[in-house]
């Protein structure tokens, strides 16, 4: 029983630290590339404008499908490694 | 065949599909008619989510919209896709495993408090019916354009077609219709914008186009739109905004709100398993994206068109953009879709020089009044609605005529498919939640799914009267709508799931003063209950705290339900263990099976 207990929880903290990565380059990619740190990749052109536009209308949408797809590849693993998959 | 007939061969035959499968799919219990039976595909319920997702905004105005604030508006396009990614990761696997239909459901039973469940259901009754008067006048909309019916039959038709194939297939029926309508409106929107893209840069991918060169100047596509505009007294399409505070919060308060609207979450329960359920929001966002990607290279483009129909000299390589600004198009040689289009009202011309041309500049730009004066120009004279890029595409890309019949079948999918999904929200939260659980738990499987049954009916007059009658302030309900499930629902969804700690009295204490917190400054700014003229302050930047925008606010709701719900819970009492049990389940997937009755 404890070692449930302890299987579970260390299942639980792996996700938890899963998905704050993936919560990082998320609001990176959005919120960092695409507004604040536009100014920073103004030099960088992309098709006639910058990277943060890019980012903004484009870059930062085909991330987000790659960060769930990754979440969910990596979580399917977790689950097997515990032993807490269906 | 005229283009009245193939728009009612196309729109017929999309109609008829939605009704065979309404048959075919036909809910036999309480299970099927809440949760499709929980047997559905996960790339299956991605199409039906992205379909339940991209309403008549989506296809309709957001091109528009991206045309005319450039890489401002930028934030629909983040903010509506973003959210995906909280949804996949912070509530969609939990809730699947959670295994019970309804959103309130899952409030109610984590915070054993039916206070909880109750605020939640008014939540999302409110939240749910605000958003589906859109749906209901964007169908009747496309009906009255495309159909030469009137607006009033246009909605009392779209009711009927939704009324048969969610009545009675319940969530079955509405997943595998959705399935159909994605695949109807996606097609639909990239026709003509394949088409487009090939015509201004030779690139068939519309994405790819956005950044390619125009064919006609040799420049590259945004640099020659920036030009263009910019000698009309406009801001660079791909100008930076100076107000980065409120862009972020904007962006953030449409993803969590996107994560936080219950007809999108319930979309999850009808998967099989948890592990379906996360990579079912991965399809959902890859069908959205087909669509949101081609967005903004729709809304540039048709701005780019619509600039060098009326300039024409602006076209090619330009030496000179003040001498091309003034050689505008003779009124009489305007193009055959702006004549189709004024007769709607949606194009209006006014010559307001006298000189039998058409001007079209920023005139509210004072640093360009004096550019103006000399050119002689007294106000910029053609009004385009927003609204109308996406369905004048194939027109203004001279499209045969069965492009706008697929056009008109598009928009109506894709204003249907949103309310079906908003419809059946509803209705489950009055039988099931309301019905069921507080009023009558002993009601039997067939009582509920009449109550199932009624209740969708009623939530379809209620909705088509107010279609019929919008209240004035429909289109700022939108931000009601995102504020309640952004500022009220999500954090609490997230709290239940993420915090063991988290007891009753602070998820309501949390939920009630994100939700309070939220109508009170969106009502101080748009309106008291949004009766115009009742705004305490001027809706303009400079009233705005720290510059941010009542829409903006559903984040900062957000962040205040969450800062109550941890403080009042820490000073009161645990959760019981049970409870803490069921948190606990929630978190593995193990052992979750179907959907359960209960």
């Amino acid at each position: 029983m404890a070692d449930d207990k302890s299987n579970a929880a260390a299942y639980w903290s792996a996700n938890v630290r899963l998905i704050t990565g993936c919560l990082i380059v998320w609001a990176l990619v959005s919120y960092g590339c695409a507004i604040l740190l536009r100014p920073l990749l103004a030099g960088i052109p992309v098709g006639g404008t910058d990277l943060g536009f890019w980012f903004a209308q484009q870059g930062s949408i085909l991330t987000f499908i790659g960060i769930i797809f990754f979440y969910s590849w990596k979580m399917n693993r977790l689950d097997k490694k515990f032993g807490l998959g269906e | 065949m005229s283009q009245f007939a193939i728009n009612l061969l196309f729109v017929g035959a999309s109609f008829a599909l939605y009704i065979g499968i309404a048959i075919w799919a036909r809910a036999g219990s309480t299970k099927d008619f809440y949760v499709a039976g929980g047997g559905v595909h996960p790339i299956t319920n991605g199409m039906a989510t992205a379909a339940d997702w991209m309403s008549a905004a989506s296809f309709i105005s957001m091109a528009g919209l991206l045309a005319s604030g450039g890489y401002a508006n930028s934030t629909f396009l983040m903010g509506w896709t973003g959210g995906y990614v909280i949804l996949a990761m912070l509530l969609a696997p939990y809730l699947r495993k959670f295994g019970k239909f309804t959103v309130p459901d899952f409030i109610g039973d984590r915070f054993y408090s039916n206070a909880a469940r109750l605020v939640a259901v008014i939540c999302l009754i409110v939240a749910s019916i605000t958003y589906v008067i859109g749906q209901m006048t964007g169908a009747g909309v496309a009906f009255s354009r495309f159909l030469e019916v009137s607006n009033t039959w246009g909605i009392w038709i779209a009711a009927f077609i939704v009324f048969l194939y969610a009545v009675f297939g319940g969530m079955k029926g509405i997943t595998y219709t959705q399935v159909a309508q994605y695949i109807v409106l996606i097609i639909a929107y990239t026709i003509p914008a394949v088409f487009i893209s090939l015509e201004l840069t030779g690139n068939p991918i519309p994405g790819l186009g956005l950044f390619s060169t125009h064919t006609e100047s040799g420049v590259p596509l945004l640099a020659k739109l920036d030009d263009v505009i910019n000698a009309l007294g406009f801001r660079d399409y791909t100008a930076d905004v100076d107000n980065k505070l409120n862009m972020v919060l904007f962006t953030m308060s449409l993803m969590v709100g996107t994560a936080g609207l219950p007809h999108v979450i319930i979309r999850f329960f009808t998967v099989p398993k948890v592990a379906d359920a996360r990579w079912s929001a991965g399809w959902a966002l890859v069908f959205i994206a087909l669509l949101y990607l081609t967005a903004p290279a729709v809304g540039s483009m048709a701005r780019l068109n619509l600039m060098t129909t009326v300039y024409p000299d602006m076209a090619g390589q330009v030496e000179n953009y003040d001498e091309a600004a003034n050689n505008p198009i003779l009124y009489e040689d305007r193009p055959a879709w702006v004549r189709t289009w004024e007769e709607t009202g949606l194009i209006q011309y006014e010559d307001k020089n006298n000189d039998g041309r058409i001007q079209v500049y920023n005139d509210s730009n004072e640093a360009f009044a004096d550019t103006a004066a000399q050119r002689g120009w007294e106000g910029s004279e053609l009004n385009v609605n927003n609204d109308i890029l996406v369905l004048a595409n194939p027109e203004i890309a001279n499209l045969p005529g069965w492009v706008i019949g697929l056009i008109a079948a598009g928009g109506i999918a894709a204003a249907l498919s949103t309310a079906a999904g908003l419809l059946l929200a509803i209705s489950s939260a009055v039988s099931h939640d309301l019905i069921k659980t507080m009023i009558n738990p002993r009601i039997t499987e067939k009582g509920e799914m009449l109550a199932a049954r009624i209740s969708m009916a009623g939530a379809i007059l209620l909705a088509t009267y107010l279609g019929l009658n919008p209240p004035g302030f429909a289109a700022q309900t939108v931000a009601l709508a995102f504020g309640i499930a952004g500022a009220s629902l999500f954090p609490v969804l997230m709290m239940g799931i993420f915090s063991k700690r988290m007891n009753n009295v602070g998820a309501v204490a949390g939920m009630l003063s994100g939700l309070i917190a939220t109508l009170l400054y969106i009502f101080t700014y748009l309106g008291w209950f949004f009766i115009p003229g009742t705004n305490t302050l001027a809706n303009t930047p400079d009233n705005w705290i720290l510059g941010i925008s009542p829409l903006s606010f559903g984040a900062v709701g957000a962040m205040i339900n969450f800062a109550v719900a941890f403080s009042v819970s820490s000073v009161t009492k645990a959760p019981p263990q049970e409870i803490q049990d069921l948190v606990e389940s929630v978190r593995y997937p193990k052992g979750a099976g179907m959907a359960v009755d209960h």
